[in-house]
């Protein structure tokens, strides 16, 4: 007990979705406890939604996640049908679906960009997010945003697809098989991101189980959870596709669980695209004239995992009660499991892992000795630390 | 016009605060880094410490807990340090103006140097606001 140091990872700090502080209690070089603190991004999103009407709370949902802009209108728009009791018309369905996956085709990326930056992979940053940038041209040319697309409504979709969008969304989709072809090997076939991610941060089934994770973090380690698959909705069960999951639960098989649902999103585009050509064009909403009082909940899978919202309505114009769970809140307790005995220059990728949104690469992480509060790492050198760990394999590989 | 804003206009340093944002404004100006906008090749690059700082870009809302770590990051930053309120949240508090956390829009908390509006704001927008902000040095 007598050399642990605290390591404070934030609050404003790169690798969370939200501002969060994350301690890490260390030993030496293992890491021993880590504990979290949020509320630095609180912003009072269900309190909010109680004084909005029913249109305007999509684009509030919007505004929980810039990369899971679609999951939460997706969820919603899931809840209010459910208690007005619609049934949207199949080509919204199928633009729905469209959105959503090109949505987890650009979160996907990002997160294997900056899982990159953080092994030290600069070059695996500069790809991916290269490659990103005809997906974000897609929503600009289909919502006109290249995030936040307002593309959700209650009994359908804002805009319809049209034939020459549909064309383009092809060609598009056509040079992202190719991209992630290469992406993919770039990952696969290097023995030095193996020695790095295999065995790091190691979920096992009953973990992921005892800390309810969803999303790839589960699927990652060997529990087919997919609201998707378990729970269909909008085009997801008119389409054919399979649910990734491997067994081993580090890093590694968390990274080729997301690459692998890559191929399975262009899958499901494809074939929506295909279905979207047979629709009669502008058949995209049902009106709804009122909502009546009821209480409904909706689900939806985000890139990260389900997302949860359920609305209580009393027959007026807005909902009275909202609540919202996303899936970035549970998966981060597994850090618990995951980042304990593990050293510190693994931490860093064992806290990417789950994904949680993180967004910019400047860090303000500082490490001082407990007695004499001398300084140890800033942030940089810690994502040196990591850095050189993997140069140092590159030169036992010989590469 | 001195050695010290000349070699100011050639190397903008900046450090990224988020506020309590939703990520979109987080990602774009990451965007902005990579190959297809490339800031880089004007000299602007993102630091992890307000110390070195010669931008503050402050994104997304300011909430009760944040201000005072906003203020401080304010008073670790070498001067001078042009402040730039980015997105529709960092210029007013957008669609969580009225949210019973929000601490009142950036310029009040701290003084602001540029607004680039948007939520979020397009990269091209982006290239323009540090355009014209480079032209104020």
């Amino acid at each position: 007990m007598a050399n642990r140091k605290i390591i404070p990872v934030g609050p404003y700090h790169p690798l969370q979705e939200e501002p969060e502080l994350f301690k890490l209690y260390c030993e030496g070089e293992t890491v021993k406890d880590i504990k979290w603190e949020t509320g630095y991004n609180h912003r009072g999103i269900e309190k909010l939604s109680e004084s909005k009407t029913f249109e305007q709370v999509f684009f509030l949902v919007e505004r929980i996640c810039g990369i899971c802009s679609t999951s939460h209108p997706f969820a919603y728009a899931n809840c209010m049908e459910e208690i007005a009791d619609v049934e949207i018309p199949d080509r919204a369905k199928y633009i729905r679906s469209i959105i959503g996956e090109l949505e987890r085709l650009h979160s996907h990326y990002l997160w294997v960009g900056l899982a990159g930056h953080f092994l030290g992979y600069n070059t695996v940053f500069m790809w991916a997010w290269k490659y990103r940038e005809p997906i974000l041209d897609m929503f600009e040319i289909i919502s006109g945003n290249r995030n936040s697309y307002a593309m959700f409504k209650i009994g359908g979709v804002r805009r319809d697809v049209n034939q020459n969008q549909i064309d383009q969304l092809r060609k598009v989709m056509n040079q992202i098989k190719k991209k992630n072809d290469l992406l993919t090997g770039a990952v696969m076939d290097d023995p030095v991101i193996h020695a790095r991610t295999k065995g790091v941060g190691v979920l096992t089934k009953q973990d992921v189980m005892d800390y309810a994770a969803v999303g790839p973090t589960a699927r990652a380690s060997g529990w087919k959870i997919d609201i998707r698959h378990d729970d269909p909705y909008a085009a997801y069960d008119m389409v054919d596709w399979n649910v990734i999951t491997a067994q081993e639960g580090d890093v590694f098989a968390k990274a080729k669980v997301r690459l692998l649902e890559n191929y399975e999103s262009i899958k499901i585009i494809e074939q929506c695209l295909d279905k979207l050509e047979q629709e009669p064009e502008g058949n995209t909403e049902v009106k709804v004239k009122e909502i009546p009082e009821g209480i409904g909940t909706g689900h939806a899978e985000a890139p990260r995992g389900e997302v949860f919202h359920f609305v209580k309505t009393d027959g007026s114009n807005s909902p009275v009660r909202h609540k919202i769970r996303a899936p970035s809140y549970v998966n981060i307790a597994t850090f618990k499991k995951s980042c304990v005995g593990q050293t510190i220059s693994d931490a860093t990728i064992s806290l990417a892992a789950v994904d949680p949104c993180y967004c910019c690469t400047e860090r303000m992480a500082f490490a001082y000795d407990h007695d004499t509060g001398k300084k140890i790492y800033d942030g940089n050198e810690l994502v040196q630390l990591s850095q050189k760990k993997t140069e140092e394999i590159r030169k036992t590989y010989k590469i | 016009m001195g050695i010290k804003s000349f070699c100011l206009k050639k190397s903008l340093w900046v450090f990224h605060f988020a506020g309590a944002s939703c990520n979109n404004c987080d990602i774009e100006i990451l965007d902005v880094l990579t190959p297809r906008y490339d800031v880089e090749r004007f000299g602007i690059q993102l630091i992890g410490s307000p110390r070195h700082a010669d931008v503050l870009l402050v994104s997304g809302s300011i909430n009760q807990r944040d201000k005072p770590r906003l203020l401080e990051v304010y008073n670790q930053a070498s001067k001078p340090v042009f402040v730039v309120a980015f997105g529709a949240c960092g210029c007013t508090g957008g669609i969580f103006a009225e949210g019973n956390t929000f601490a009142g829009p950036l310029d009040q908390i701290v003084p602001v140097d540029a607004y680039i509006p948007g939520c979020p704001p397009k990269p091209e927008a982006i290239l323009a606001g540090i355009t014209k902000l480079v032209k104020t040095i």
